[in-house]
């Protein structure tokens, strides 16, 4: 099947989120989408899934022109999409949730009373699974499944529903680099069988290694194809508009003395699940030490419960000498912790709060932004025009809300605010998490220059290369525990293997 | 991870800001004022219907429909008319010459709205923080009792007493809305609920001290209270003959000093902050659970003023019917204010209106209809998308119905 799509374009009130697009993929080709956030890839793929109607353009099914009124259409003329959340029931099991939608009955009135056809459907998914080598538990729940296993199941949905074309937006961004190995195996063997696939992404490397064809979008237009062949700076500044250094330009650390001590620390859930499990690591002043891993391995806890966020069940923390172990936030920050959580919508910023009000969210109520009572709107203003002057926010207003910024500007505002006081300890999570290249390049560059100020910083993150390019010492994450510290410098693949929970010496899962 | 939103790149500049907030006030306003007419307007229907004359024309209607709209018009004329003569303006007592005739129906109106704007202010303070506070009623009443048991118990010197009586209001709105602040704060229990319930405390505890002697004014028998001293009353703005109070001075007042509270300090910025996003806010070390203690003690003290405005101005003694449905219209007016201070003190002053005009259109249409009314009133702005669908309006900017949805969940 040729899928074409021709001259689409996609408004939404003023802004053009898709200007006369052309694309055509191939049966059996891995058809890559580049470009930074916003450029408007999910856009082009929401229209193609029906999920949007476009302004102007169309579809072509072999060079047939068809409309799809919604994703029902898009999926019967052979359409699949695996979106970046995935669309699971998590306490279905996995047969269950493939058969969802479409599920087989018998009975006297099958569309009403109808008796599950469980058997039929097994058998469906198991022939299935093993026709495109998607190795699967058929009776596992969803849930106790991991993320790049759950990930195969929303393949396994699409091409059970006969998908020809696979759209698989952003699909490694929650993967571990073991699970992204095996996804691209996945998607050559899928390749090879005959089903085209569309594969959003902006991460270079993996469009690199696994894509046919590349198209860059840039700003809703088709900035140009590329070869495989391409080099990753070569297309990385063909999405940005303007060349793009990659790596991170730094001088090897001066580490001055201990500024955080954590020590045995033990952390539990609300349902008293251990979470984070005699944590000890030491952060001296300027280096960057990185907790790396892949999420959900508690690096989110311990880094909470370092700001105060979380109650530390066992195991000390102290911060700049001091014993933070069950200081308040407010006191924490104070002693010149700054902090940028990895969430930063729903941690960060208030979304409704002007860009002016959030870069002083923690210092409203020192001086100079207020007085005894009343806050100082003269200073507040002056420092958010000169904050977003120096991070250069793109915001036409300090007025305007934090909610009208893009993605990568509110991390801007977050940075801005936390880096606007002293500090002795910057805790970055996720720091660079949906940002496009551009914005990341700065990031870097403005935790870099944190670091030669002496100051010591925490450095969370699920990227590898982030970890490697911005770490002087790298944790490893595993399970709660730290299961390897390694110098900067050692090599992804070591790194890869301690987050997937594989120890050099044992060779094993640990747990 | 891309976005579907488009993000604003210098090719595409947001519209300019002051511009955006202007049509956003705009737009605001006029949803509200066409909840409003839309709720006349179908108050008017309604109005019609419940009019016997219109009902028995409308049996001939198709041999005489002209009486039928004759007499509907006629009955929702009079019956809007005796709301305006009411709220606003009456020719017929005005044409006494006095005061009274004259400026009667505004100080009624005015001392309706005096205790609807302080609690209007106080759920509407709370909201900001992100609670809802249906509490009203409870604190309301055990303002007015502490006031009123102040006014009448002590005896102090003039101006002095006053003080003393108002403060005390104060001091029991603030502590009955405390306690649901700190149940809250502690606890983790929903402010909704806690609030309900000490309505329902503070309802029977009255009626307890209304049949307690020293509290229940002789001859015993009657659920009424002791009057307040005369040295403890508020007094009238406009003399003797029209009930409007000082009250209305305090309720102003307090509508200021919200606003500057809201706007101007930095407590107002911590409780906006946990309002809009608890989360950001403990991430930026501010105390969420202190907020929520703070925002209910200064809740509860406006429902206390508005207690105050009652016990001390509109109605000098306790009676069981002290808080007469102000806790509960005074969410109404805050919503219909959306929670902002100016636009309180305008909804309070409508829905005074309402109240002062409520009397006179019982000659015309059932009392109840006054009420219809501003319960759609209510509903219109609580969902605005009807509104908007009905007179096309495009959507912009979130609605009240959503923040009060929001508060729900906090």
């Amino acid at each position: 099947m040729k899928l074409e799509l021709r001259g689409i374009t996609k408004r939404f009130g003023s802004l053009t989120a898709n200007d006369h697009i052309d694309l055509v993929v191939e049966p059996g080709e891995i058809h890559a989408l580049l470009g930074e956030n916003g450029a408007g890839k999910s856009t082009l793929m929401n229209v193609l899934y029906g999920l949007y109607q476009p302004d102007e353009g169309e579809i072509l099914i072999d060079d047939v022109p068809v409309t799809f009124a919604g994703p029902g259409d898009a999926m019967a003329a052979g359409i699949g999409m695996v979106h970046q959340h995935f669309m699971l029931i998590p306490v279905f099991t996995v047969a269950e949730n493939i058969e969802l939608g479409h599920e087989r009955v018998h009975g006297i009135l099958p569309r009403i009373i109808g008796r599950l056809d469980r058997r039929r459907a097994r058998r469906e998914v198991q022939e299935i699974s093993e026709r495109y080598g998607l190795a699967v538990p058929v009776d596992a729940l969803v849930q106790d499944l991991p993320v790049g296993v759950q990930q195969r199941v929303e393949i396994l949905k699409a091409l059970v529903r006969d998908a020809k074309v696979l759209i698989l937006d952003e699909p490694t961004a929650v993967l571990t680099p073991q699970e992204t190995d095996d996804l691209m195996k996945i998607m050559v063997a899928l390749k090879e069988s005959g089903t085209a696939i569309v594969f959003i992404t902006h991460k270079l490397r993996e469009v690199r290694a696994v894509a046919d064809k590349i198209t860059v979008i840039r700003r809703g237009k088709v900035v140009g194809t590329a070869s495989p062949d391409s080099t990753p700076a070569e297309l990385a500044s063909l999405m940005v508009g303007r060349p793009v250094k990659l790596n991170v330009d730094k001088e090897p650390a001066q580490p001055g003395g201990a500024v955080v001590e954590v020590e045995g620390v033990r952390i539990l859930d609300d349902g008293g699940a251990v979470t984070v499990d005699d944590v000890s690591f030491t952060v001296r002043g300027g280096e960057i030490y990185a907790l790396a891993g892949v999420q959900g391995n508690g690096q989110t806890e311990i880094t909470e419960a370092l700001v105060g966020l979380e109650s530390v069940d066992a195991g000390r923390i102290s911060v700049a000498g001091a014993d933070v172990t069950r200081m308040s936030t407010d006191h924490i920050l104070g002693l010149g912790v700054g902090y940028v959580p990895e969430d930063r919508l729903h941690d960060g910023l208030v979304s409704s709060f002007s860009v002016a009000e959030n870069m002083v969210l923690d210092l409203y109520d020192q001086a100079p932004f207020s007085g005894r009572l009343n806050l100082d709107l003269k200073h507040i203003a002056a420092h958010a025009e000169q904050k977003v002057e120096e991070f250069d926010v793109r915001t036409s207003s300090i007025g305007h809300a934090a909610s009208t910024l893009s993605g990568g500007n509110q991390q801007k505002v977050v940075l801005a605010r936390e880096m606007s006081r002293p500090l002795k300890l910057l805790i970055v999570a996720q720091p660079t998490r949906g940002l496009d290249v551009g914005s990341m390049e700065f990031v870097h560059k403005r935790i870099v220059a944190e670091r030669d100020n002496g100051a010591a910083v925490i450095l969370v993150s699920s990227e590898l290369d982030e970890v490697l390019g911005l770490a002087d010492r790298i944790g490893v994450m595993y399970r709660g525990k730290i299961i390897g510290e390694v110098p900067a410098g050692t090599d992804a693949e070591e790194i890869g293997m301690l987050m997937a929970g594989q120890t050099a010496e044992n060779g094993e899962t640990a747990s | 991870m891309s976005t579907t939103a488009p993000v604003a790149t210098p090719e595409t500049p947001a519209p300019a800001p002051a511009k955006r907030h202007r049509s956003q006030a705009w737009d605001t306003a006029l949803v509200t004022l066409l909840s409003f007419v839309t709720a006349l307007v179908i108050g008017a229907i309604l109005i019609a219907i419940a009019d016997r004359q219109t009902r028995d024309s409308f049996q001939y209607f198709g041999h005489y429909p002209g009486d039928t709209f004759r007499f509907a018009w006629s009955a929702i004329w009079h019956t809007y008319q005796a709301l305006f003569y009411g709220a606003v303006y009456n020719p017929n007592t005005a044409s006494h010459g006095t005061l009274v005739g004259y400026l009667g129906p505004i100080s009624e109106t005015l001392t309706n709205a005096t205790p609807l704007i302080a609690g209007g202010l106080a759920v509407g303070v709370a909201f900001r923080a992100g609670l809802f506070n249906i509490g009203g009623q409870g604190q309301i009443i055990i303002g007015a009792v502490f006031a009123g048991f102040v006014g009448f118990h002590w005896h102090l010197p003039a101006g002095i007493h006053l003080v003393a009586a108002v403060v005390a209001g104060l001091i029991g709105g603030a502590l009955w809305g405390g306690l649901a602040g700190l149940l809250k704060a502690r606890t983790g229990a929903h402010e909704v609920i806690t609030t309900i319930m000490l309505n329902y405390v503070a309802i029977n505890l009255l009626g307890y001290l209304l049949s307690v002697r020293g509290f229940q004014a002789p001859p015993y028998g009657q659920a009424i209270a002791n009057p307040v001293d005369s040295n403890a009353q508020l007094p009238l703005l406009l003399g003797d003959s029209m009930r409007v109070h000082a009250g209305l001075l305090l309720s102003i007042a307090a509508a200021v000093v919200v606003w500057w509270l809201l706007t101007y300090s930095r407590l107002g910025f911590r409780l906006r902050a946990v309002g809009a996003n608890p989360a950001a806010a403990r991430t930026a070390g501010m105390s969420v659970e202190n907020s929520y203690v703070v925002v209910m003690l200064i809740s509860g003290a406006l429902c206390g003023l508005a207690g105050v405005s009652q016990v001390l101005g509109t109605n000098p003694a306790i009676t069981g019917d002290i808080d007469s449905g102000i806790g509960f219209d005074a969410i109404t007016v805050a919503l219909l204010g959306r929670a902002n201070p100016v636009g309180t003190v305008f909804a309070g002053l409508l829905f005074g209106g309402l109240r002062a005009g409520s009397p006179l259109m019982q000659a015309y249409a059932p009392n109840e209809l006054v009420q219809v009314i501003q319960a759609l009133i209510v509903l219109f702005i609580a969902a605005p998308a009807v509104i908007r669908a009905i007179f096309r309006l495009k959507t912009s900017g979130t609605s009240v119905g959503a923040d009060l949805a929001k508060g729900w969940n906090g």
